[in-house]
């Protein structure tokens, strides 16, 4: 009797369906979700049936996992409607956390995404500057689309959640843990808790060896071959581990790539940008401070440093919904 | 009085899906819309990005497809600094490409389109998943379906480091090299995909092509029109998902062009309706004529019935037979001008394609894993970013995929274009739900079965990002009848 379980819903906003393939590779073990929970597979299966679950008691659902960023008010309509229904409301995946990779768009704003996607891009026949409209008539038929928002927000910045669940995407091997958690009735963590990671950082859970050297410059992962084994950060790789927290079982650093910092900040208050900006900062040899020519001193950290020449994409990459940093007038957009 | 027909939402690709269908005074159909009421827009917030991190940055595009924009994009990058791959990591690269397309049609065969046919067209859509083709076929279907994708997912996040959004690409090479000892196990798994690519073929067979009801969707008129079709090809005009030129035969099987994908600014354009947030890829040869198909239309499909309209052969040995009793069964083999094979524009026949193109993805897999330098450690260069333009290119599984970058003299993009996959194939699937709602719905009204059948002719594009639907089940659909002005509502159909 299905209707006996609790119902488990999955929805996506502004997403990429990452977070549905990640559930999806829990492979065999998808059949155990689906004898604990009434399972609405398809997140589509909500938004067809708006109206039936707008009619339903709140609370109804037990749980929903809600992926994505809002970037139309019809993400922001659905992250309210599904808020109210659901005992358990989880801000699921980077992009529901802090805005993930779609927050990105806050760096220029919604009219620069307009003007370039439907106006400057290069393969766009568009004499007339077409813009697509909210609303439209064709042939005395009225179609609709949402309008955007002023700027991408994450999920808990427009409607309270109980709990949020880093990584892009979250890892299969937290999804079940989480859902193996929540099904045995066990208690469930403090109210706005992060689950499904860790408590300490990506370099607790990295194999490669610290040596405690300090690097002699940031590093692109094709300016140098890195060594096999040795802490990528001590070789100079711009790599987030250090601040980024843990869940993931460090699986960039394991195939020698850089920690780019998709479980979100290890420290929840502090900037997350200026925080892994610091971490990185901070792992590079600033050189003898003393007894040098001030130009030269100068010079000289400006190069160690040139490794990162996009500092908002490198340590924001997940997180520009949340930051102040992107916050700023149109008026000024250049 | 006309009347409206709203499906909303379909599924979706880059967000969700609507379908408009607009009926005239005598409740036939006029005018049908397909709508993507969402846009995220990475041409804009990937200006300022290191170029390099455009592979990590893009797979987030698509959950379902980040490999195709991870391989795009770093193609791209390449050639806008000037690098050349090094061998082992671009066969490391194409391995991981089979791979992700053996994983990829095998979910959209077994989970999303096959159902309509294994399950069976009628059938309630709560049965209309993976579920529902184990109960109908039984457990052990199942298992192979569970055991393709989670082998071939192994594979990629051995080799790319995370099982969905890899992260190996690297300018001018690859994260990682191949064991000896992985190699040895990839090569197990590359006999498991080829023979399980065998048993989908033969599940096809017996379960589409038997089944005279089947037969009759597949090869009749309901869902056929004609575009122009898009693939890529070798030097020797054979099928390839990971390189070569972009090859397009016209509807009557000739060649329409053939270029290098830097050239693609030369060949395909972009228009923009005001009803849609995703735009509308045309040939400029043959110039936009409207939402019309035939020989003089710009629109052409990029699918993979496109891919083996628009290639001369498969080079691998079981492939290239099934690719010519394809082309024999709608007889079309060797039929056009020159001995090309004509085009099949049955679009059904879409499902038949994607297996054919398993097994050929199957049998590369093998092709490369048994090449003697597979093993070969040097997979990574030191790498200098300088400003430049490259245009990176493959063929995702939903359509050929564009990344067009320019960079600055450190490397960091000052302009980003994308044609991405199942874009392509924006105006087709308009005209497939077009054809299918004008053979299906009269005098207003429509049923069950009809909403099925109108829905069948959007899912065999696969769309991307149809993703949890593409794994785990099926998107319900409802479809409202409606009085234009008042809004009364005439009919409606709930599934799901």
């Amino acid at each position: 009797m299905h209707g006996a379980k609790p119902k488990l819903a999955m929805y996506w906003a502004a997403s990429c369906g990452g977070c549905e393939v990640s559930l999806a590779n829990i492979h065999e073990a998808i059949l155990e979700v689906d004898a604990h929970f009434d399972f609405m597979f398809c997140p589509c299966l909500l938004d067809t049936k708006r109206k039936d679950i707008e009619a339903l008691p709140d609370g109804v659902i037990y749980l929903t996992l809600f992926n994505g960023a809002l970037r139309t008010e019809e993400n922001l309509e659905m992250a309210r409607l599904l808020r109210s229904k659901s005992q358990l409301f989880v801000a699921f995946g980077s992009c529901a956390a802090s805005g993930g990779i779609p927050a990105l768009a806050n760096q220029h704003g919604i009219e620069h995404v307009l003007e370039t996607t439907y106006r400057t891009a290069p393969s766009v026949e568009n004499p007339e500057g077409l813009i697509p409209g909210t609303a439209h008539d064709a042939q005395g038929h009225e179609l609709e689309l949402p309008a955007f928002l002023p700027r991408v927000l994450a999920v808990p910045q427009a409607v309270p959640v109980d709990y949020a669940m880093p990584g892009c995407p979250p890892e299969p091997g937290q999804i079940i843990a989480v859902l193996r958690h929540i099904a045995s009735g066990a208690p469930l963590p403090a109210a706005g808790s992060l689950i499904g990671c860790s408590a300490r950082a990506v370099c607790d859970e990295c194999a490669r060896e610290k040596r405690g050297q300090l690097a002699k410059a940031l590093l692109r992962p094709h300016d140098a071959l890195p060594e096999a084994g040795w802490c990528l950060v001590e070789q100079g790789f711009t790599c987030l581990g250090a601040s980024t927290r843990a869940g993931c079982a460090a699986l960039c650093p394991a195939v020698a790539m850089p920690c780019s910092g998709c479980y979100g900040p290890l420290d929840r208050d502090a900037d997350s940008g200026a925080a892994a900006l610091s971490a990185v900062a901070a792992a590079v040899d600033p050189g003898p401070g003393s007894g040098q020519d001030e130009a030269e001193l100068h010079a000289r950290l400006r190069q160690a440093l040139s490794g990162v020449a996009d500092p908002l994409g490198t340590f924001y990459r997940y997180t520009l919904s949340e930051t102040v940093v992107a916050e700023r007038p149109t008026e000024v957009e250049p | 009085m006309s009347q409206r027909i709203t499906i909303d939402p379909i599924t979706r690709l880059e967000g969700h899906g609507r379908i408009e269908i607009f009926l005239d005074h005598a409740g036939e159909v006029s005018s049908a819309y397909f709508q993507i009421p969402e846009l995220r827009g990475f041409e804009s917030f990937c200006v300022g990005r290191h170029a390099e991190e455009m592979p990590n940055i893009t797979n987030r595009i698509c959950g379902v497809c980040p490999e195709a924009h991870h391989m795009a994009a770093i193609k791209a990058v390449e050639q806008a600094f000037g690098v050349t791959c090094l061998p082992a990591a671009e066969r490391i690269r194409e391995l991981i490409y089979m791979a992700f397309f053996v994983a990829d049609h095998t979910t959209h065969f077994y989970c999303l389109g096959g159902p309509d046919f294994i399950v069976g067209p009628d059938a309630p859509a709560s049965e209309r998943n993976l579920l529902g083709v184990i109960r109908k076929v039984g457990l052990d279907i199942g298992n192979r379906v569970i055991d393709t994708r989670k082998r071939n997912h192994e594979l990629i996040k051995q080799l790319g480091g995370r099982g969905v959004h890899l992260c190996g690409a690297v300018a001018g090479g690859w994260a990682v090299p191949i064991t000896p000892e992985q190699r040895d196990e990839f090569r197990r798994w590359a006999d498991e995909n080829r023979e399980f690519a065998a048993f989908s073929l033969d599940i096809f067979e017996k379960t589409v092509l038997g089944n005279p009801q089947f037969l009759e969707l597949v090869m009749g008129e309901l869902y056929r029109h004609e575009t122009h079709s898009m693939g890529t090809v070798d030097e020797t005009m054979a099928l390839n998902f990971y390189q070569g030129k972009i090859r397009v035969v016209d509807t009557v099987g000739n060649q329409a062009l053939l270029y290098d994908p830097k050239d693609y600014l030369d060949h395909v354009a972009e228009r923009v309706e005001p009803w849609s947030y995703l735009k509308f890829p045309y040939l400029k040869k043959f110039g936009w004529q409207g939402f019309v198909d035939g020989q003089q239309s710009g629109i052409y499909h990029a699918t993979p019935l496109a891919r083996l309209n628009a290639a001369d052969r498969i080079a691998t040995p079981l492939a290239q037979a099934e690719f010519e009793r394809f082309y024999d069964r709608f007889g079309a083999r060797g039929k056009g001008d020159g001995g090309r094979n004509l085009p099949v524009h049955q679009r059904l026949a879409t499902h038949w394609a994607r297996l054919i193109e398993m097994l050929y993805a199957s049998e590369r897999m093998i092709e490369l894993l048994e090449h003697p330098e597979i093993c070969d450690p040097v997979v990574r260069q030191v790498v200098h970013p300088r400003a430049g333009v490259g245009v990176g290119s493959v063929e995702a599984p939903r359509g050929t995929l564009t990344h067009h970058y320019e960079t600055d003299g450190r490397g960091v993009l000052t302009r980003v274009n994308m044609i991405v996959g199942t874009t392509n194939n924006n105006a087709p699937i308009s005209l497939s739900i077009m054809k299918a709602a004008r053979g299906l719905i009269h005098g207003g009204k429509v049923s069950d079965g009809i909403l099925n059948q109108v829905e069948m002719a959007f899912r065999l594009y696969d769309p991307c990002c149809s993703c949890s639907t593409h794994a785990l089940g099926k998107a319900p659909l409802e479809l409202n009848l409606r009085r234009l002005g008042s809004g009364e509502l005439l009919d409606r159909v709930v599934r799901g």
